[in-house]
Parts: C-alpha cells; sequence; structure tokens
C-alpha cells in the first residue's frame, strides 16, 4: 500500500521503510520549536527530570515573540528563564528582541526548515512549515523538553485528507481565502487527529507566503499537520537559504486517502470567518454591513511581506476611517526593513495606521491591541474564539491583508475590489 | 488510581484553549495561578464552584486551539479528577496525558450527561457511570502503559 507523503518523512526518520495510518513511531527530529510562554514549562519539566544536556544545540530553536518587547514584569521573568536557559545550554537558535520575529515567520526564513524536515514545536501553528514539504506539527511543552533530551518523538502515524487545487485565484484571492474557504466547508474538526495534503496544478500560482498561510491554519481545521508537494517555488525560496540537506518527498501514486475534495480556486472569493469559530465563513458578497473598530495586519499567518504589500496596495493614497485603529505588525525584523526599504511603511503611516515590532501581540490577546467590550476587530491572524484579542464580549472577523486594509478604510468589512 | 467519582460540570462542542485558560494570563507557569482562572472566559463561576475531584463533561473537539500545556495543567490544578468528551483535539489529547490529566473519548456519555449529574469512571474497565440517572456507558480504556503515565502523574514522572 503506497504512503502519502507525510508518512514518507515519518517513515524515512523513524528508520523504517514503510508506515500505516495508526501505527506507533518514534521518530528522530530536526528541530525542535519553543517560545516565551510554552518554553518556559518545558525548561521546568526539563530540569525537573534533572537533565543535563540538550541532544543537540544546533536543532534547538527558541524564539522570544508571543509577549515581547516585555509587556509585564511576569512576562520579562519567564524570557529571563529561557535566555537564562538558552545560554547555558549554548542554543544556537535563540531569538531574542532585535533578532526575533514570529516564530513561524522567522524559522522559514533563516532556514532553520526545509523540504523534508521533521520538526516539532510548542506551538499549535508548527504545521506552518508544511508549506516547504516539511513535516511539522505543534505539541505542548512535555513533549517539547522530551524532544529537547532525546532528539526524539513519538508519533501516531496520520491518515490524511487530500485536497486537490486546481485554476488561479482571482485577483484579491489569497492563501488566506483559500484555507479560510476550505475550513468552511471541512469545519473546525474536519481533519483532527490527520494531515491534510495539498496538490493540483493550482499549487503553482500559490506564492510561498500563500502557502505558509494555508498550511498555518491547518490546525484550525484540527489537523496534525498540512503539507505541500516541494516545486520550482519551493527550491527558489529554500536555495541558499536552508540550512539543511533538503529531501523532496511526493505522495505514492496509490497512497490513500479518507476524503477527496477538489477545489476550483478560480471560483474562490475574498473570504470572512465570523465569530467565534474560523468555520463560521462567508463570501465578502455575503458579509452584510458590519461595523469595526480596529485592524490588525499581521501575525504568523500573514505578517510576511507579500501580505504588507498588498494592504499597502490598497491603502496607498487613502485614510483610515475616523474612530477604526490598524495596527501592522510585520512578521520579522528583515520583513520589516524591506518593508521600510520598499516604502510600505510611508503608505501606512500617512494613511493613519501604526507599525508595531514583531510581535505575536494582539492575535492571542497578549498587547499591543487589546479590544474592549463590545469591540468588533478585522484580522489577519488565525483564530476568533471568544475572548481571544481582549475582552470576552469583543469580537474578530479573521479575514485576508486585502480585505483588512479595505475594511480599514471604510470602518466596515469591505471587499477591496470596491475602495 | 483506578476510578474517579464526581459531580459534572458540563459544556458544549468545541471548547478552546483560550477559554480553558486565557492567554492573559499565560505570563506564569504556576499551576495554582493557572487554576485561578480555569474556564474564566466561558464559565466564570467555574473557579468558586469546582470541587475537588469534580469530573468536566463537554462535546466534540475538546481543547481545540493552542498548543499551551497550561491548559490541561488549569483544568487539573482546580480539582478536576477527569474529563471526558466526544472528542478531543489532538494536542490537548496528548498534552493531557503527558502532564496527568484522566481523559475518555465516549460520544455518548458525552450527549447524554447533564450539568450537575454525579458521575463515576473506571479507567480500567472504561466504563462511565451516571449515578444520578443510573445509566452506564462504555468507553475504550487506555492500554496499562497510557494509564500509568497518567496515574505518575505524567510522563516525565513516568520516564524518571
Amino acid at each position: 500500500m503506497g504512503m502519502t507523503m507525510s508518512q514518507k518523512i515519518l517513515a524515512a526518520h523513524a528508520g523504517l521503510d514503510e508506515v500505516k495510518a495508526g501505527q506507533l513511531i518514534e521518530a528522530k527530529l530536526d528541530m525542535v520549536l519553543g517560545n516565551d510562554v510554552t518554553s518556559p514549562v518545558a525548561i521546568n519539566v526539563f530540569e525537573g527530570c534533572n537533565a543535563d544536556s540538550v541532544f543537540d544545540k544546533t536543532k534547538i530553536a527558541m524564539v522570544m515573540d508571543h509577549f515581547t518587547p516585555n509587556k509585564d514584569i511576569k512576562s520579562a521573568q519567564h524570557c529571563l528563564q529561557v535566555r537564562s536557559f538558552a545560554d547555558k545550554y549554548e542554543i544556537k537558535n535563540y531569538f531574542d528582541v532585535g533578532e526575533m520575529g514570529i516564530e513561524h515567520a522567522l524559522l522559514p526564513e533563516k532556514g532553520l526548515v526545509g523540504p523534508g524536515s521533521l520538526v516539532i514545536g510548542a506551538d499549535s501553528h508548527t504545521c506552518t512549515y508544511g508549506a516547504l514539504g516539511a513535516f511539522s506539527t505543534g505539541v505542548g511543552s512535555t513533549d517539547m523538553a522530551a524532544g529537547m533530551i532525546s532528539g526524539k518523538a513519538w508519533f501516531k502515524v496520520p491518515s490524511a485528507i487530500k485536497f486537490v487545487l486546481t485554476g488561479k485565484p482571482a485577483h484579491w484571492v489569497s492563501g488566506k481565502d483559500i484555507i479560510l474557504h476550505i475550513i468552511g466547508e471541512i469545519g473546525v474538526d474536519g481533519a483532527l487527529y490527520k494531515s491534510m495534503e495539498f496538490t493540483g496544478d493550482g499549487i503553482e500560482y500559490l506564492s510561498i507566503d500563500d502557502r505558509l498561510c494555508i498550511a498555518n491554519m491547518a490546525i484550525e481545521a484540527g489537523a496534525k499537520n498540512g503539507i505541500f508537494p516541494v516545486d520550482d517555488v519551493t527550491r527558489e525560496y529554500c536555495n541558499g537559504r536552508f540550512q539543511g540537506t533538503p529531501v523532496e518527498y511526493t505522495a505514492d501514486e496509490d497512497a490513500v486517502y479518507d476524503e477527496t475534495y477538489t477545489i476550483d480556486l478560480s471560483q474562490l472569493r475574498p473570504t470572512v470567518a465570523f465569530p467565534h469559530l474560523p468555520e463560521n465563513t462567508k463570501t465578502i458578497d455575503n458579509v452584510g454591513e458590519i461595523k469595526i473598530d480596529q485592524v490588525v495586519i499581521g501575525s504568523c499567518t500573514n505578517g510576511r511581506l507579500s501580505d504588507l504589500r498588498i494592504a499597502a496596495s490598497v491603502l496607498k493614497g487613502k485614510k483610515i476611517a475616523k474612530n477604526v485603529r490598524c495596527i501592522i505588525l510585520p512578521g520579522t525584523q528583515q520583513i520589516w526593513l524591506d518593508a521600510m526599504h520598499e516604502g510600505l511603511f510611508d503608505i501606512f503611516v500617512n494613511a493613519g495606521a501604526v507599525v508595531s515590532t514583531p510581535t505575536c501581540g494582539p492575535c492571542l490577546g497578549g498587547h499591543m491591541g487589546i479590544l474592549a467590550q463590545g469591540e468588533r476587530a478585522v484580522s489577519t491572524t488565525n483564530r476568533n474564539f471568544v475572548g481571544r484579542m481582549g475582552h470576552v464580549d469583543s469580537e474578530i472577523y479573521l479575514a485576508s491583508p486585502a480585505v483588512a486594509a479595505a475594511s480599514a478604510i471604510t470602518g466596515y468589512i469591505t471587499d477591496p475590489a470596491k475602495v | 488510581m483506578d476510578s474517579v467519582k464526581g459531580r459534572v460540570h458540563k459544556y458544549g462542542d468545541n471548547v478552546d484553549t483560550d477559554v480553558i485558560i486565557p492567554a492573559r494570563y499565560l505570563n506564569t507557569a504556576s499551576h495554582k495561578e493557572l487554576a485561578a482562572h480555569c474556564m474564566e472566559d466561558i464559565d466564570k463561576d467555574f473557579v468558586n464552584n469546582v470541587k475537588e475531584g469534580d469530573i468536566m463533561v463537554a462535546e466534540k473537539n475538546f481543547g481545540c486551539g493552542s498548543s499551551r500545556e497550561h491548559a490541561p495543567i488549569a483544568i487539573k490544578a482546580s480539582g478536576i479528577s477527569c474529563v471526558i468528551a466526544s472528542t478531543f483535539a489532538r494536542i490537548f489529547y496528548r498534552n493531557a496525558i503527558n502532564i496527568g490529566l484522566p481523559i475518555m473519548e465516549c460520544d455518548e456519555a458525552a450527549h447524554d450527561i447533564k450539568d450537575g449529574d454525579e458521575v463515576s469512571v473506571d479507567f480500567n474497565t472504561g466504563i462511565i457511570t451516571n449515578e444520578t440517572t443510573g445509566k452506564t456507558y462504555k468507553a475504550e480504556p487506555f492500554p496499562e502503559f497510557i494509564q500509568n503515565i497518567i496515574a505518575k502523574g505524567g510522563l516525565i514522572n513516568y520516564i524518571k
């Protein structure tokens, strides 16, 4: 019986010729990731079991991104704890303020993950790296600690759902609209415990940033991982950047899938997820009149350079609506510099937006844009759960950078084609 | 620990980790502080009502969202002895085992059991009994090694 792309990567890292869905395996890890929220818990576990070394100081990444620059004393203590650990164990890929970015924007950019990698991260959006043809999945802090000690993790080999993407998306339809459409179709547990494997001739029209955005939100359908085949777009991105040796895996012709969905990208419209689940989707044509108070453009989902360029193309020469706060968070220091040199910041600031340092910040209600009672935000982030961005009675509408920017101009959720 | 018995706190579908423990409290790793805010954004009275040994019951996709291990830690530290749900989100499922929070997947029990019912769970047989109605349900018990991980309070105590 053939294997899926995800199964092949797991088999190779477990030293096996073949694996089957449901099989329990132990596999070698290429990268173990943590952030400033999850690493302290992992370090407590690490120290609690009297470990005195890490398996490989080049294969652990710790990124201080959630509550940084530190928003309060407790989060500063957390970063201090992680910083001290990274110093003591000479963790090579420790990224603090000044070097850091949002972890899932940063690791691909730095070439720490690439085709064929097996990655676990104590952050649910670790599934992002599937865009590059890696198997990557989110775990908790105990698994992170065990991974740091042993360099291994156990996995239950997942079955998979195949998504055949065909056709070319229309103008203003991005990776975000594609993944929101898919989650709207299959639901927030539609891929529970499974791989989401993307394939089809439509992929050639998707940039690396589109693919990173799509794979990033696989977890919002409950998936263990999301993964794209490696093509010239991937190779061009990883060439000269990926620090490891790329290995390209392809699913077998006779691989078995639980289900197959075919999605004609040319038929999709800009899509918005209404409160309080990512599956509550409507196309932009059906959103009605939704007045907003805040717009957030950034995050591990949509804080990349192409996202900022799209937002700038919409905002150029326009003004943010009165009483709307528009907060833009470039994903990494490099993205920040590139956006500045391209003149995007002039466009944002002249429009009345603010540009932040890279941080997860408002996405998880941490800092830098918390909502008051009754307020509504259009956000390019990945979750619109109750209270996620602030007050328990606030609302989040998930959308693409184009829709978010257009909405900032009008003060209502707006089709970017109409501003 | 072979069995537990307690009063039920009942919730619906897709209880996410943000309502289990809001991110504004993730600036601490203290189990006690996390427990003080457990379920705050979905049931602000939970922390006042919960008693040691109580049981949490919810419907599908419990624990969806973030990978924060703080979520099962907060539930366990609040005194909950077992979570029963139709299904669990995968990272929560793994984290619960890893930190020693007993969980059971049982669709029928998750649908039937009501808030305030008295429920007992036998981890060896997987039998869930609603003491209030007298009805019993059969869940798949964990294999012995997983039961041992949970009984020892988590993966780290198990391997050390």
